[in-house]
């Protein structure tokens, strides 16, 4: 039991660091900082500038042009890029669908979509739910039905994140009509810019505008961007949500959002004090530090293969960093007072004596992050898939 | 980085969990834990005859380890097995003890049990609530003031006594057989005594004391962290195994999703107690200690209290009896908050910190 870095893995955290003092624009920083959401282009811009490094696809293998690092090493780097406000990097094409074609994509799929995920050409979303299907997924109903050498697609997908963006949609879709739901499900790469698909922008809680309801109508898709055999869709579904887990726990974002919520606590003002002053404020505080630090080393040991390899791990994680994510922003909130309510964008500018410009959106982010602990297989899924890892079939 | 035990502490481990399971089976602990003298002499002398206190020391004094790692490993097994024995004051004053010259081998083979006496009824852990004062007599010292809930108290024969002379807190050594004590039973098992000192004889040990004893208090603290996390492993096995089995409405009430959320609730708080008694483990002996443990402290008094509360929900009226072994559990993890300050009085600590306090 050893919780120091070596040599080796302090020597990477440094040449990290030194790559984003000298690749990431203070500008992309200060927006991530701030909680702005960032232009396609600047989010690609970022893509770029990662790809030229070799470091956009942290967890692919070497032989398909990721860097081969080690779980330490991608924990390591996520930190860094998160304390720096590095924008998050788009999950979609590069930790979703990536892994999903390197364990289930044929050698000409891996070929053809792999590096154009790196290089840019493609963004992709992500087509599972449905207004019927959110938590009970495999009941989902978009069905596609093949016709010489295509398959015709009819339905409609929701909460369908960044789809304003994408040229590409992998989708669950179902291919058989009868025996158990989970079994008739296919997993297809639709082409976005095909006749038939259409996009409606779904304006969220904070008034934002990330996620959009997507219509497939006679949605032409050839047999060859089927992944994986036909009706077993599941599988590699089940298989994504494992890699999609891991990632919404980022735990970089977490520490980064924590230290923003220190900075901020020393700098707010309540009856003439700092906040930190405040014993009560002062408390919470600390019990989040409490939490946060041992979500760290659960996360490492959890990385590391302490911890079993079963899908109840990656669930425990995501279910406690949410939270803490969300109590982090729930403390920042507080923490403005009356200063928190002018709606972002709205408030007087001489309010930023009050509050620092990085604070501003305090209460917009609280609001869309009551998103974490619904996305991704709400938190309720995650405690049925780690309770039937306790209790067994019952 | 690297989570895997060493081969030593896996043995330790094993060793100690097959010694605690053959002589501390539940039956045993329950006839021994709330009797005087509140533990198993017998079992005491055997458990010291394995090396457990020498674990907890290092090569230098005498022992073989020693570090936060060798502490978590001992407690963790003695929380699974609920041992009321007082390995807990014999860590806190080996740690006092090694500072200065004294030969510790009469402690570290049992033979010889030494008490620390810390505090004083105050629930905080500063030390400027300690009253006991110390003076000088003849060529000598005498104490008086009142010590409370002295762990280990009730069989030590020798009592490690922290008093002020002067504006210095130090350590005095006290023979228990010239101070009064009251023992008594604990609610969750294992013996503890009140400690009265009226111009009491001393020996000086250590003049200015403050970081001997916050260094003991610290890998106390440490210890109930990884002895929580045992006794958490244990109850929330017992609860699982319940739900699996026990059957209402036709079925097992593990199959009820209102079970089942709070079930995987605690597994999760059992997990973020262990990781951060792993960070209490790998901090000790640095700088980042006492921040560190009080993090460990703070975290785990609440994991520990609400794993306590929901197991004893989860067992319906089962966990309400004496004989059902979970309620024992549940006691040892709602009071061990209390021992060595509970998660309010390290959470001060940390609080302070932030303005430099």
């Amino acid at each position: 039991m050893d919780l120091r870095l070596t040599a080796q893995e302090e020597a990477f955290r440094a040449e990290v660091r030194a790559f984003l003092r000298d690749h990431l624009p203070d500008r992309l920083a200060r927006k991530v900082r701030a909680g702005e959401s960032l232009s396609k282009a600047e989010m690609e811009e970022w893509h770029a500038i990662l790809n030229a490094r070799g470091w956009l696809a942290a967890g692919w293998p070497r032989e398909w042009g990721g860097p081969g690092w080690s779980a330490v090493e991608r924990y390591i780097f996520e930190e860094e890029c998160a304390r720096a406000h590095a924008p998050r990097v788009v999950p979609f094409g590069v930790s979703m669908l990536g892994p999903v074609l390197i364990a289930f994509g044929t050698e000409a799929q891996k070929r053809h979509w792999l590096p154009r995920i790196l290089n840019g050409q493609d963004w992709w979303c992500q087509g599972y739910s449905e207004p019927g299907a959110g938590s009970d997924l495999a009941s989902l109903r978009t069905r596609a039905v093949r016709e010489d050498g295509h398959y015709l697609v009819n339905g409609q997908k929701t909460w369908t994140t960044l789809a304003q963006h994408a040229n590409m949609m992998f989708a669950l879709v179902r291919t058989r009509f009868e025996g158990k739901p989970q079994e008739g499900i296919s997993f297809l790469l639709i082409d976005m810019t095909s006749p038939g698909v259409e996009r409606r922008p779904i304006r969220t809680i904070d008034g934002g505008q990330e996620i959009n309801e997507v219509f497939l109508t006679d949605v032409r898709v050839p047999v060859e961007n089927r992944v994986g055999e036909e009706n077993q869709g599941w599988t590699i579904a089940k298989y994504l949500l494992g890699h999609e887990r891991t990632n919404i726990a980022g735990m970089g974002f977490v520490i980064a959002a924590f230290e923003e919520l220190r900075a901020l606590m020393g700098r707010m003002r309540r009856d003439g004090r700092p906040l930190i002053a405040h014993p009560r404020f002062a408390a919470r505080l600390a019990a989040i530090e409490c939490e946060l630090e041992a979500l760290k080393i659960t996360n490492l040991r959890m990385l590391s293969g302490h911890g079993g390899q079963s899908l109840a791990v990656p669930a425990m994680l995501k279910i406690r960093a949410t939270v803490l994510r969300q109590q982090i922003d729930s403390l920042a909130r507080q923490a403005l007072g009356p200063a928190a309510a002018p709606f972002p964008g709205e408030g007087p500018r001489d309010n930023l004596a009050l509050v620092p410009p990085e604070a501003a959106r305090a209460a917009a982010i609280y609001f869309n992050n009551r998103k974490l602990s619904i996305f991704g297989g709400s938190n309720e899924i995650q405690r049925n898939i780690v309770a039937q890892d306790m209790l067994g079939r019952l | 980085m690297d989570f895997t035990p060493t081969e030593d502490r896996r043995l330790l481990a094993e060793t100690l969990d097959r010694f605690l399971a053959d002589r501390y089976p539940f039956q045993h602990r329950l006839a021994v834990a709330y009797r005087e003298p509140w533990h198993d002499p017998a079992a005491w002398g055997a458990l010291c005859g394995l090396g457990i206190l020498s674990a907890l020391v290092p090569e230098a004094r005498g022992g073989f380890g020693g570090q936060g790692f060798d502490i978590a490993t001992v407690f963790e097994s003695l929380g699974r097995a609920l041992c009321p024995e007082p390995v807990l004051p014999a860590l806190m004053a080996l740690r006092a003890l090694m500072p200065t010259g004294r030969a510790l081998d009469d402690v570290l083979d049992g033979s010889r049990q030494v008490a620390l006496a810390l505090f004083e009824g105050d629930g905080g852990i500063g030390f400027g609530q300690i009253a006991t004062r110390a003076e000088r007599r003849g060529g000598g010292w005498v104490l008086s003031g009142r010590k409370a809930v002295i762990y280990g108290g009730h069989v030590a024969a020798e009592l490690l006594v922290a008093a002020r002379h002067d504006d210095t807190l130090g350590l005095f050594s006290v023979s228990a057989g010239d101070a009064r004590r009251l023992a008594y039973g604990m609610i969750d098992g294992g013996g503890a005594a009140e400690i009265l000192l009226e111009a009491t004889p001393a020996e000086l040990m250590i003049a200015d004391a403050e970081a001997v004893l916050g260094d003991a208090l610290e890998a106390g603290a440490l210890a109930l962290c990884a002895e929580a996390v045992g006794a958490m492993d244990r109850a929330i096995e017992m609860t699982t195994e319940y739900l699996r089995t026990r059957r209402q409405f036709g079925r097992p009430i593990g199959s009820f999703q209102a079970l089942q959320h709070r079930l995987v609730d605690l597994a999760i708080e059992r997990e973020q107690a262990r990781s951060i008694t792993i960070a209490a483990a790998a901090a000790l002996g640095t700088e980042g200690q006492s921040r560190a443990v009080s993090m460990a402290k703070a975290l785990v008094g609440g994991a520990a209290r609400r794993i306590a509360e929901e197991a004893i929900q989860m067992h319906g009226g089962i966990g309400m009896t004496w004989e059902a072994a979970i309620g024992h559990y549940a006691k040892r993890l709602v009071m061990l908050d209390h021992q060595l300050g509970d998660a309010d009085a390290h959470l001060d600590r940390l609080a302070a910190a932030y303005c430099g306090g």
